[in-house]
C-alpha cells in the first residue's frame, strides 16, 4: 500500500471541502480546539473564529458565520455544537468527536480540580472575599452582554421583539417559571408573529 | 421530584433535558440551572451558586462548564463527567444530524424567520440570568455598585473582561465587598 493512500482510509467528509486549502486531521482538530478552549476566558467564540478563519484558514468568514448561526439557533451550548459540526464537516463522525473532546476535556479537567479545591477550601475567609468580588464583576459582565445584544432591536425600533424579550425576562427572572413551559409558549408565539410580519412586509 | 434517586441519574436526566431547551447557549440556561440546583434539588445554596458562577467565569473553556462544577458538588468526579456529557452530548448529536441534513438537502441559508423569532427570546433569557445572578451575588450596596460599574465598563469599552474579574477579586481581597 503506498503511503499516500493512508488519508483515504479516513471516513468521507459530509460536505465536499476540496476548495479549502487546508483540511485538518483528527489530531489537528483535537489540538486546535483544545488550544482555543484553554485560551478562551469568558467565552471561546472569539478564539474559535480567530483560529478557524484567520490562523488556519479552514473556513471563510461567511462559512463560519453560517455555521455559527446554525449552532446558535439549535439548542445546547453554541461552541460545543460548533465543534461537532465543524469537525464532522472535515472528518466525519470521528472528526466531530475529536473536536468535541478537544474543546471539553482539558478545561473540564481543570474545572474538576478547581471544584475540588472549592469544596475543600471554599469557606476560608480570604478566598470567600476574593470570590465575592469576582462574582460581582462576573455578573456585571453578563449584564453588559445583554445590553449589547439589545442594541440592534432598539435601533430598529423592533417593538414586538422587545416586548417578547421583556415578557420572557419577567416570566423567568421575576416569576421564576420553568424554562420548558415558558419556551413552549413563547417560541410558537414568536414564530407566528414573525411569520405574519414577513408576509405583510413582502406581499 | 426524584431527589431520593441515584444522584448521577438525576444529574443526567436534569441536564440532558435542560440542554434541549437551552436555546441561545449556556448563559440562557442559567436561570433554569439556578431554579433546579438551588430551589428544587437543594444541591447548592444561593451563595454557592454565585461562587460557582464566578469560578466558571475565571477559568478558561466554554461557559457551559458551570455544569461540571454543579455535577462535582453533587457527586464528585463521576457527577462532573455525567453532568457535562448530559448537557453537551444530546444537543451535539442533534447539531450533527441537522447540519448533515441541511448540507444534503440544499445550499440555502438557515431559515431567517426562525432565527429572527428566537433572538428576542434568548436575550430575554440572558437578562433573566443577569438578574438571578445579581440577586445571588450582590448582597451589599457596594457589591451592587461594583456589578453596575463592571457592566458599564464592559458595555462601553473593549477592555479584556479578565482584567475586570481580576479587579473584582482584588477589591474583594481588600475587603471592600
Amino acid at each position: 500500500m503506498p503511503p499516500d493512500s493512508r488519508t483515504d482510509a479516513v471516513p468521507a467528509p459530509d460536505i465536499a471541502a476540496a476548495h479549502l486549502p487546508n483540511r485538518p486531521g483528527l489530531a489537528e482538530l483535537f489540538l486546535a480546539f483544545a488550544k482555543m478552549s484553554l485560551a478562551g476566558f469568558g467565552g471561546v467564540l472569539v478564539w474559535a473564529r480567530r483560529a478557524i478563519v484567520e490562523q488556519h484558514r479552514w473556513m471563510t468568514a461567511e462559512e463560519f458565520n453560517e455555521t455559527y448561526a446554525l449552532c446558535h439557533f439549535l439548542p445546547g451550548p453554541n461552541v460545543v455544537n460548533l465543534s461537532v459540526v465543524f469537525g464532522s464537516r472535515f472528518r466525519g463522525i470521528a472528526g466531530g468527536i475529536a473536536a468535541f473532546a478537544g474543546l471539553l476535556l482539558p478545561p473540564m479537567a481543570l474545572m474538576t480540580i478547581l471544584a475540588a479545591l472549592y469544596v475543600r477550601y471554599g469557606e476560608i475567609d480570604v478566598l470567600r472575599r476574593i470570590l465575592a468580588g469576582v462574582s460581582c464583576a462576573a455578573v456585571g459582565l453578563a449584564i453588559a452582554v445583554v445590553f449589547r445584544m439589545m442594541m440592534p432591536p432598539i435601533r430598529k425600533r423592533d417593538v414586538i421583539g422587545l416586548g417578547l424579550m421583556v415578557a420572557v425576562f419577567i416570566a423567568i427572572g421575576l416569576l421564576r417559571l420553568p424554562l420548558a413551559a415558558v419556551l413552549l409558549a413563547a417560541t410558537p408565539l414568536s414564530l407566528a408573529i414573525n411569520f405574519v410580519m414577513r408576509r405583510r412586509a413582502s406581499p | 421530584m426524584n431527589s431520593g434517586a441515584n444522584p448521577i441519574a438525576t444529574l443526567v436526566w436534569t441536564f440532558g433535558l435542560m440542554s434541549l431547551f437551552a436555546v441561545g447557549g449556556a448563559n440562557a440556561a442559567i436561570p433554569e440551572m439556578h431554579r433546579i440546583a438551588v430551589d428544587i434539588q437543594h444541591w447548592l445554596t444561593d451563595k454557592q451558586f454565585a461562587d460557582i458562577y464566578a469560578i466558571s467565569q475565571l477559568s478558561p473553556g466554554p461557559n457551559v462548564l458551570i455544569v461540571t462544577l454543579i455535577g462535582y458538588s453533587v457527586a464528585g468526579i463521576a457527577g462532573a463527567l455525567a453532568a457535562t456529557l448530559a448537557m453537551c452530548g444530546p444537543t451535539a448529536m442533534l447539531a450533527y444530524g441537522v447540519s448533515r441534513f441541511l448540507a444534503r438537502s440544499s445550499q440555502s441559508r438557515w431559515p431567517a424567520t426562525i432565527q429572527a423569532a428566537l433572538v428576542p427570546l434568548s436575550i430575554g433569557l440572558m437578562g433573566a440570568s443577569g438578574l438571578i445572578l445579581a440577586q445571588a451575588a450582590d448582597r451589599t450596596w457596594v457589591a451592587v455598585l461594583m456589578t453596575a460599574a463592571a457592566a458599564a465598563l464592559a458595555f462601553a469599552t473593549r477592555l479584556n473582561p479578565f482584567w475586570m474579574l481580576l479587579a473584582g477579586g482584588l477589591l474583594g481581597f481588600a475587603g471592600v465587598v
